[in-house]
């Protein structure tokens, strides 16, 4: 099987665009990619496309009604929070199967503001409030304090998570905001769901990312400089948890995806550089410092603490500041991550550059559940 | 201010009559909350008889060791520990905040998610372990289209 090869990449910087259309926003992420990988959509042999707010709506083709018409083979992914990360695998595995050489992938996503989640629909009556709370920031702070009642992990302690990312986005251009979040701003914040104040939040923004993934005999016969190896892409889906059913396992469901991506690079978490994972939530970043293996099981509070996870620490850990404050559009974060982890490894990421970057991983969590993880290499 | 009197002691009435067998014309919140016509409303797990893995709601495939037909129901406890919570601030529009949202391991097995009531909601007062009991009361006055009253569960420090 071919090595495959990220050979252009990008992202738009995230905001608000309420006047553009989901495929309009796609549109420009991809095109940026081409011009990236210095190829035109006349090369592209398939094209792979991920969106959750119109599924249904065949949002792939409706970009290339935009950018080009080739008849090409357009596959819509939808996979909760994993959108954007589930597109980019499929077209890995599509050079990996040898089907082709060269395909685009695209993430995008147009949000409305407002809190995301909520038990409820069906018959009957609304269960949001009466059967506790399917609101995002709740699921994820009841996955946090699952990790405080094991470990005493602090309020505190999840808050420099959040100073930490808001620090790391004033030197990313392309996030939503580049505002410093001292420690007592976060954690005097609106609180949402304890521990989760609404700086502790990620924000809905408007975003789209987009990748040329080539085979590796097409990057030889491109040019190999700028070129990404992939070295991992794991898909995992949640196992059997004890109490999966009512409290969605965002740890098992990683550990499965990690150790099949370690295992496929023949790499372990001490030979990463930088990662740049789920923090949907400032609660979940923490426990994925251990799932990911960053650290031992109980250590996540003095990772933070420390500070080994910040941008000049021992592994820097979403420098991009991460969706905390770069933003989430649910369906293109996959890619988009995949652009910083890239941006790093080529040398190219400015003020931020994690120094000397040659391997890099990224993590997405779809509640539900869906976990991807990608290892990627300087070629 | 009698007239809250007034409506307070209607509210106790209605939950005395809700308490004590009057559970006609109440609907259950969930489908794993059994209100029987005469006594008392529990919840009901299905529980695979091979690997003993314990579900909220009917089904014939156990997801952990995949045995199928296998499934026994089986009356969960009132008794259980709180595993996990969080006090949410937020909520969408008309829901009364703040209010606990807890995971809650029964005895005996099952783990279930609701409010956790009777308790000012404030971490200093919320301890992981805490021994809770289910109990069970009109679904915070919240009706269907056609105007059904429901029942609905709650937690409450034992």
């Amino acid at each position: 099987m071919s090595d495959v090869y990220v050979l252009g990449v990008d992202m738009i910087k995230f905001g608000r665009f309420p006047d553009r259309t989901v495929p309009n926003i796609g549109a420009e992420a991809a095109l940026m990619a081409l011009d990236d990988a210095g190829l035109s959509i006349k090369d592209m042999q398939a094209m792979y496309c991920g969106n959750l707010g119109q599924a249904n709506a065949m949002v792939g083709q409706r970009i290339l009604q935009e950018i080009g018409q080739t008849g090409i083979p357009v596959v819509n992914c939808a996979n909760a929070c994993a959108t954007g990360a589930t597109a980019f695998r499929e077209a890995w595995m599509s050079i990996k199967a040898g089907m082709y050489d060269v395909v685009l992938a695209v993430g995008v996503e147009q949000m409305g503001k407002g809190l995301l989640g909520g038990a409820g629909g069906g018959d009957g009556i609304p269960k949001e409030g009466l059967l506790g709370s399917g609101t995002m920031p709740c699921v994820f702070a009841e996955a946090g304090m699952e990790h405080a009642s094991k470990y005493g992990t602090t309020f505190e302690q999840f808050a420099k998570i959040s100073v930490k990312n808001h620090h790391h986005s004033t030197l990313n251009p392309k996030a939503m905001y580049q505002i410093e979040t001292p420690l007592d701003d976060v954690m005097n914040a609106e609180m949402i769901s304890y521990p989760n104040t609404k700086l502790m939040c990620s924000v809905n923004v408007d975003g789209s990312a987009a990748a040329v993934l080539v085979s590796e005999k097409k990057a030889k016969e491109l040019g190999m400089q700028r070129a990404i190896k992939v070295r991992a892409s794991a898909l995992a889906s949640d196992p059997y948890t004890d109490r999966d059913l009512v409290m969605p396992d965002v740890n098992a469901c990683t550990r499965i995806a990690v150790k099949d991506a370690y295992e496929q690079a023949g790499l372990g978490a001490e030979d990463v550089n930088l990662v740049e994972l789920h923090d949907c939530f400032a609660t979940a970043e923490m426990l994925h410092y251990e799932n990911l293996g960053l650290c031992k099981d109980g250590e996540a509070g003095m990772m933070i603490d420390e500070g080994h996870v910040e941008l000049g620490g021992k592994i820097p850990v979403n420098v991009s500041g991460g969706l905390l404050s770069k933003g989430h559009p649910l369906g293109a974060t996959g890619i988009a991550n995949i652009y910083e982890v890239c941006s790093h490894l080529r040398g190219e990421a400015g003020k931020r550059q994690v120094e000397g970057a040659k391997i890099g991983m990224t993590h997405v969590i779809g509640l539900g559940t869906a976990c991807a993880i990608h290892i990627l290499e300087k070629s | 201010m009698y007239l809250n009197y007034k409506k307070n002691l209607f509210q106790c009435y209605l939950k005395h009559k809700y308490f004590y067998g009057g559970n006609k014309n109440m609907l259950p919140a969930v489908d794993y909350l059994i209100v029987p016509d005469k006594g008392d409303p529990y919840l009901e797990g299905h529980k695979c008889n091979v690997c003993g893995a314990m579900f909220l709601g009917e089904r014939t495939v156990c997801s952990k060791c995949f045995a199928r037909d296998k499934m026994s129901k089986v009356k969960l406890s009132n008794n259980g520990t709180l595993y996990s919570y969080s006090i949410v601030y937020r909520s969408f529009p008309g829901i009364d905040v703040p209010y606990i949202s807890a995971l809650v391991d029964l005895e005996d097995g099952g783990t279930v998610k609701g409010n956790l009531i009777n308790v000012e909601p404030d971490p200093d007062n919320v301890d992981f372990g805490m021994k809770v009991k289910v109990v069970y009361g009109d679904a915070l006055g919240r009706k269907d289209k056609d105007g059904n009253s429901y029942m609905s569960y709650f937690f409450e420090p034992a």
